[in-house]
């Protein structure tokens, strides 16, 4: 059996001076494993992404990536470094000039020289089928527009595990078609999806989990 | 777009390198701050003059971005020939002014102008992408660089959010008048402004952190210097050159 690639067990959190968020949830995504993160409006479903990638320390628990243990801020250098994180709201993914330099952004950090970065960002937004808004300003990109050029700049850099916060907000019937054919044609070692929509859940995920109260429950 | 009123167009000036721009508009600034005389002065504003309309600038609108910076200027220049001392003119209601005070003014009317008119022909006629670019290419520090174009990259973000609070209040029957509510919600949504920015930043940062940021920005674009380029250079310092002249005459 292969390890899992996140286990979190006992992870207690909380916001300063607000009650416990977690208070000792358990989450495992297994290898391969396609999990809906389902739950109420602030449950804490991306407060949980935030923490699986160090982005928010917790305070007690144990978060293992790949078998490894993280707690110090440089151990979640490595998580980041496999993870790519969809966040809720695109205009926070979204910084750089132009929506090329944006994808290539991931990608320079990784180290690929100037050239590869833009070779590999076109292909891409070519795959996405946003090719044509390369040069655009992010900012005034549609909604739409906005989140699959936020999933570009995840998917450019490959990482092993997919966090997709609310990937279909806004998106119309094509750019949701095209969305759902990339991360089935992703070949992704694990993914975790927050979503409202039952039907893409339907469509991406193998089963789904409940947070509510500070724990995971299997959904029923 | 915002503060990109100019950057649109393309004539001479909008084509150039902006890391030129910028260089001519810093050397520009600093070669005014040591000219004194009224002809020289003259001239350079005469130079920002034929720049704008070199550039094609809206008329309009540059007159309206230069009276508020005149707006400032002329305030201090309507009182320096009553502070600095000095042969004076007799006037028959008001204080004599001093003919120095008189000239000082002048020389900062002029120069102000000057200089403000020859940063907008070069600066505004980037985009501010394109302008932290160039001080990306020049060397500047990472830090500043980044500070000023986050500022500006957010700043129509917190525009938007502003005006979306301020419809929400009207939405619901707000009508700002000179009451002590009108100045609350105000401040309330100004409260609210400054927390949503603060949330802004960390969200941006965290994004930023997931795609390995590590406190510099990768470059994709360069730039390259053509032969207008270095045309425009020359007439330049052929210009500072001749200022330089006529100051030293």
């Amino acid at each position: 059996m292969k390890t899992p690639l996140i286990e979190i067990s006992r992870l207690r959190f909380r916001f300063p001076e607000q009650h416990y968020l977690f208070r000792g949830l358990d989450f495992t995504l297994g290898y391969g494993e396609k999990i809906a993160l389902c739950g109420e409006n602030g449950a804490g479903k991306s407060t949980l992404f935030l923490n699986i990638l160090g982005l928010l320390p917790f305070e007690d628990g144990v978060i293992r990536f790949l078998g490894k243990e993280c707690r110090k801020p440089n151990d979640f250098v490595f998580v980041r470094a496999n993870t790519g994180l969809l966040f809720q709201d695109p205009d926070d993914q979204l910084f750089c000039p132009s929506v090329i330099e944006d994808v290539a952004f991931g990608l320079m950090n990784q180290g690929l020289s100037q050239k590869q970065a833009q070779k590999k960002s076109e292909e891409v937004l070519e795959r996405l089928g946003i090719s044509h808004l390369a040069e655009r300003v992010p900012y005034k990109l549609s909604g739409g527009e906005k989140r699959m050029a936020s999933l570009a700049t995840i998917l450019a850099m490959e990482p092993d595990i997919l966090l997709l916060d609310e990937p279909t907000t806004g998106l119309s019937e094509r750019y949701r078609a095209v969305l759902v054919d990339a991360l089935k044609a992703y070949d992704a070692k694990g993914m975790v999806i927050i979503s409202h929509d039952n039907h893409f859940l339907d469509q991406m995920a193998d089963r789904k989990v409940l947070l509510k109260n500070g724990e995971i429950t299997d959904f029923k | 777009m915002t503060c990109e009123f100019f950057a649109e167009g393309d004539s001479f000036v909008h084509r150039l390198d902006p890391r030129l721009k910028l260089a001519g508009a810093v050397a520009f600034s600093l070669f005014l701050v040591f000219i004194q005389q009224i002809v020289t002065l003259l001239l350079a504003l005469s130079g920002s003059i034929a720049l704008a309309a070199f550039a094609r600038l809206d008329t309009q609108l540059l007159l309206k971005r230069l009276s508020i910076i005149n707006f400032f200027i002329i305030f201090v220049c309507l009182f320096l020939p009553w502070t600095i001392p000095g042969p004076s003119i007799a006037l028959p209601v008001l204080p004599d002014p001093s003919i120095n005070g008189m000239k000082a003014a002048l020389a900062l009317f002029l120069k102000s102008n000057a200089m403000v008119l020859f940063n907008i022909d070069l600066l505004s006629t980037s985009s501010v992408f394109a302008l932290n670019h160039a001080m990306a290419h020049m060397k500047l520090p990472t830090k500043l660089i980044n500070l000023f174009f986050f500022s500006w990259r957010y700043l129509h973000v917190l525009e938007e959010e502003f005006h979306n609070m301020r419809r929400a209040a009207f939405a619901r029957g707000f009508e700002p008048t000179t009451s002590f509510f009108t100045y609350k919600t105000y401040a309330n949504i100004l409260g609210g402004l400054f927390v949503r920015s603060m949330d802004r930043g960390e969200r941006v940062y965290r994004a930023m952190v997931c795609r390995g940021f590590n406190g510099t920005f990768p470059l994709l674009s360069h730039f390259h210097l053509h032969s207008r380029d270095l045309l425009a250079a020359a007439i330049f310092l052929v210009f500072l050159a001749f200022l330089a002249g006529m100051e030293l005459v």
